[in-house]
């Protein structure tokens, strides 16, 4: 077991040195930077008195932002940086990178949690209901609705609520994650008003990843009901609600923790389309933002980020399968 | 029947073929799939997705990048007007009125009435008199006596100096009998002007000019001058004002028609084309450079002195074009309704565009058409990369392009295509092309559980003891049992690309403008004007993907479950 664990992390990290690399190469390669688009800017606020052309301003600006080395030198610099701890600080948010980031990872966390308690609280029983009653009217229902979440595009309900619920309803603004008035109101008031803001978008991601819980809890349910051990628990004469609850459910398990697992990472990847639909400054928004700007250090650092996320997840996907699985052999 | 005869007769055995109908695997599966209602749905949408898409695009009368245009009629400020009521001079060739006489006459001629007055300027005595409602000559006068009338003597008295001779004096007795105030005598023209009681000044006076408040149009360049000039205007005017048909000035014979108010059209007398009009109004174009046509203009003043509020004009091209009259001021502002050459934005539904027309002014059904033909391109055109499965040797590559984040990955490839302006069409195939890279992993993935599953089983346990090659293992006894997962991971993903697709056309990244994709289509309600008030543009395309998912799903679904022989139905 520990052995697979080291291996898989040296793995890992080649993977994400790589992965890095690669994403450090394609940046550099916009044709647009950053820095092409503050020397503009720059070189357009001193036109009129006569300062620096853009021309100047580009060359000085590359020299500040190292963008003169090539892409292995730069890769290397900034990796060195990694090494000792420093991501540098984001171009276009003028902080640390690591600040900038604890500043607005919370909202996605916390809008992720939300949706998977509701995810789970909602998916579980439907998928279970679903499987009992398999090829029932309720059945065919369930399936028709999980389906349909999972055809829905982001944009398209996110769309379709904000006209629903913003525009038509007024329930909700349609985006930001405060109100207009939100510096004028009490701290429960504050609070209220996120909460508020927060509803929209987490109805949308809820409803976009139930489709798929579903389907899944009621396809292994399905497995499990069919096993053998079922039929021996219902030829002992065990009540119908113990042979679910304490046979069945407990296998079906096995294959769902293995999915959460999935997920717990992706938590903290955010989620780049509905926060930016909505606007919810959460790492998925700002990392956006990052991206469209060119801002090199923060897009490398989410990059990053979601590298090691995924490994982590990937690997913690592998261990949880043989601890609720003694059957699967990790190595 | 001969089977029932058959079954009659003999007795079959248990075991015997012909009990059981044998269908073959693929057979089975078939059944399974179609007994599915769901899957059927599934397929039912398909199907009319593809002919939507690959057929209406052909049926479709437009193009997807055909632009349409309206004509919009707006009322448009075209043409001022304004009741002229400053007086105009018309002097005969050489003679000049000063400034200060034509001052002069406008501040005496307010309060004259219908009598003549006098005033004095430049070191003369003038006299106005009046020829008509607010038509007048100037001249200067020269005094030369005193009309006076007691009962019905009439007295004429010579001024100091003057002489007057008895033919004038005649002349002057008639007049005053007659009631008029002008006469002529001797080839002279005299005037009286009424004094104190009944005693009148008799002078003559030497016309230096008329003034009117009538403005002349001549109806060609030609007759500008004409028209403009000292005796026309003198003649037609008397005309005018006298009630009188015709008119000769210049040797000329002119005719008159006038509606008895201050409009008039006047004909050459041996012509029957209009040669210039007559009225007190002024009319100008609203915009500079822009030129009226006389029709046009009498039009105007026909309308304002008939104090109508609205008329019809029949223009050049013989079109009937209508003009409102608004007040401002003192001016008479004339709207038109102007035809308007637009682009046809943001149409609401109707015949010709079942579902309206974007901001582009394209036909929003076609482009769903044509959309719909790009998204399921894609769908397919990725398709092929899950051939590529085997590739599980290949885990660690999988596992590094599973790790690069998507989006990331996918907005950085649009920017660069963006900044090297990719043409359309290449776009699409490179997007095919990077989505494939990047989605393919995630099929591996689930290839990579399966097997590793597999692995485990008690039948490849059997395969290794008795020592079958790897490569037989592979491909005689692993890919078999993959092989019905991956289709249906393969018809699971087509949705999930067009999903992909769609979002990132969305975004922008993807398929650009001219061309179209569902996606690209819904990206018009990231304006909030286009979502609140255009819900013809933007639903239905959303509608149109969410049904091609749910038709993959349900027959990837389907499949699933016609493969897995454990599934009862």
């Amino acid at each position: 077991m520990w052995k697979f664990i080291v291996r898989r992390t040296a793995l890992a990290l080649v993977i994400i040195f790589l992965g890095a690399f690669i994403i450090y190469g394609v940046m550099r390669c916009l044709p647009t930077s950053f820095v092409e688009g503050l020397a503009r800017q720059r070189a357009a606020a001193s036109s009129s008195t006569g300062g620096k052309s853009y021309q100047q301003w580009l060359a000085e600006l590359n020299e500040a932002y190292h963008m003169n080395d090539d892409v292995f030198t730069g890769y290397f610099n900034w990796l060195g940086g990694v090494l000792k701890g420093d991501f540098g600080e984001s171009w276009k948010y003028g902080i640390p990178v690591v600040e900038k980031f604890n500043q607005v990872i919370w909202y996605s966390v916390v809008l992720n949690i939300i949706t998977l308690i509701l995810e789970v609280v909602i998916c579980i029983p439907l998928g279970i209901q679903a499987a009992r009653h398999q090829y029932s009217g309720f059945d065919y229902g369930i399936t028709v609705f999980a389906m349909l979440c999972i055809s829905l595009p982001t944009f398209f309900l996110a769309t379709v609520l904000k006209y629903i619920f913003a525009v038509r309803l007024n329930w909700f603004d349609l985006y930001g994650i405060v109100g207009r008035y939100h510096e004028q109101l009490s701290a429960s008031g504050k609070i209220w008003d996120m909460v508020q803001h927060m509803v929209l978008p987490t109805l949308t991601l809820t409803m976009l990843n139930v489709g798929g819980l579903t389907r899944y809890t009621r396809t292994n349910m399905l497995e499990v009901l069919n096993a053998d051990y079922i039929r021996t628990a219902r030829a002992k004469g065990l009540s119908e609600r113990v042979v679910i609850n304490r046979h069945a459910f407990r296998n079906t398990l096995i294959p769902l923790v293995s999915y959460m697992s999935y997920l717990v990472p992706s938590l903290f990847a955010g989620s780049m389309i509905t926060e930016t639909l909505y606007q919810i400054p959460g790492i998925g928004y700002i990392s956006y933002d990052a991206m469209v700007a060119g801002d090199l250090p923060f897009t490398m650092f989410y990059s990053v980020f979601l590298l090691a996320l995924t490994q982590a997840s990937l690997m913690l996907a592998d261990i949880m399968y043989a601890v609720v699985d003694p059957r699967v052999r990790v190595n | 029947m001969s089977e029932n005869r058959i079954n009659n007769n003999e007795q079959l055995a248990l075991d015997d073929g012909r009990r059981v109908k044998v269908l073959s695997p693929g057979m089975m599966v078939f059944k399974r799939f179609i007994r599915n209602k769901l899957a059927i749905a599934g397929i039912i949408i398909l199907t009319f997705m593809f002919v939507f898409s690959f057929l209406g695009g052909v049926i479709s009368p437009y193009r997807q990048d055909q632009v349409f245009y309206k004509t919009d009629s707006a009322n448009k400020e075209y043409a001022s007007a304004v009741v002229n009521n400053e007086y105009r001079f018309f002097t005969p060739d050489g003679a000049q009125l000063s400034t200060l006489v034509r001052a002069n006459f406008s501040r005496v001629v307010k309060d004259a009435g219908e009598d003549d007055v006098a005033f004095e300027a430049d070191g003369a005595s003038w006299n106005v008199h009046r020829l008509g409602e607010n038509f007048y000559a100037i001249g200067t006068a020269k005094e030369l006596g005193s009309v006076t009338m007691l009962g019905k003597i009439v007295d004429v008295k010579a001024k100091p100096g003057e002489e007057i001779s008895d033919a004038v004096k005649d002349a002057a007795l008639k007049a005053v009998q007659g009631g008029s105030l002008q006469f002529e005598a001797d080839g002279q023209s005299y005037m009286l002007t009424k004094g104190k009681a009944k005693s009148y000044t008799l002078g003559t006076m030497s016309e230096a000019g008329v003034a009117s408040l009538l403005n002349f149009n001549a109806f060609s360049g030609e007759d500008d001058a004409l028209v403009s000039g000292y005796g026309f205007r003198r003649a037609a005017e008397l005309a005018l004002r006298s009630g009188e048909q015709t008119f000769e000035a210049d040797g000329e014979a002119y005719r008159l028609d006038s509606d008895g108010d201050d409009s008039a059209v006047i004909y050459r007398a041996n012509s029957d084309e209009a040669m210039a009009s007559v009225s007190n109004v002024i009319v100008s174009p609203m915009t500079t450079g822009a030129t009226l046509e006389m029709d046009y203009k009498a039009a105007v003043a026909e309308a304002i002195s008939q104090k109508q509020m609205a008329f019809e004009y029949v223009n050049a091209a013989g079109e009937t074009e209508k003009h409102t009259i608004r007040m401002r001021g003192n001016n008479y502002i004339i709207y038109t309704e102007q035809q308007t050459y637009l682009i046809d934005m943001y149409a609401a539904p109707s015949m010709a565009h079942p579902l309206g027309t974007d901001d582009h002014g394209m036909d929003v059904l076609t482009r769903l058409m044509y959309g719909g033909r790009i998204s399921l391109m894609v769908g397919f055109g990725i398709s092929g990369y899950f051939g590529g499965w085997v590739d599980t040797l290949l885990m660690r590559f999988v596992d590094l392009f599973n790790s690069i984040p998507y989006y990331p990955m996918m907005i950085i490839a649009g920017a660069i295509m963006d900044a090297f302006e990719v043409p359309p069409y290449t776009r699409i195939f490179l997007l095919m092309a990077i989505m494939g890279i990047m989605g393919w992993t995630g099929v591996a993935r689930v290839v990579r559980g399966q097997i590793l599953s597999l692995r485990e089983q008690d039948f490849m346990v059997a395969t290794e003891a008795t020592g079958v090659r790897v490569s037989r293992r592979i491909f005689r006894h692993l890919v078999p049992n993959v092989m019905p997962l991956l289709i249906v991971q393969a018809t699971m993903g087509l949705g999930s690309i067009i999903l992909t697709e769609a979002t990132l056309s969305f975004l922008g990244l993807g398929i650009k403008y001219p061309l179209a994709s569902w996606g690209s289509i819904i990206n018009a309600a990231s304006n909030i004007y286009v979502m609140t008030n255009f819900w013809y543009i933007w639903i239905p395309a959303g509608v149109l993907i969410v049904l091609t998912v749910l038709g993959f799903n349900f027959v990837g679904d389907g499949l699933r479950d016609a493969f897995d022989p454990k599934m009862k139905r």
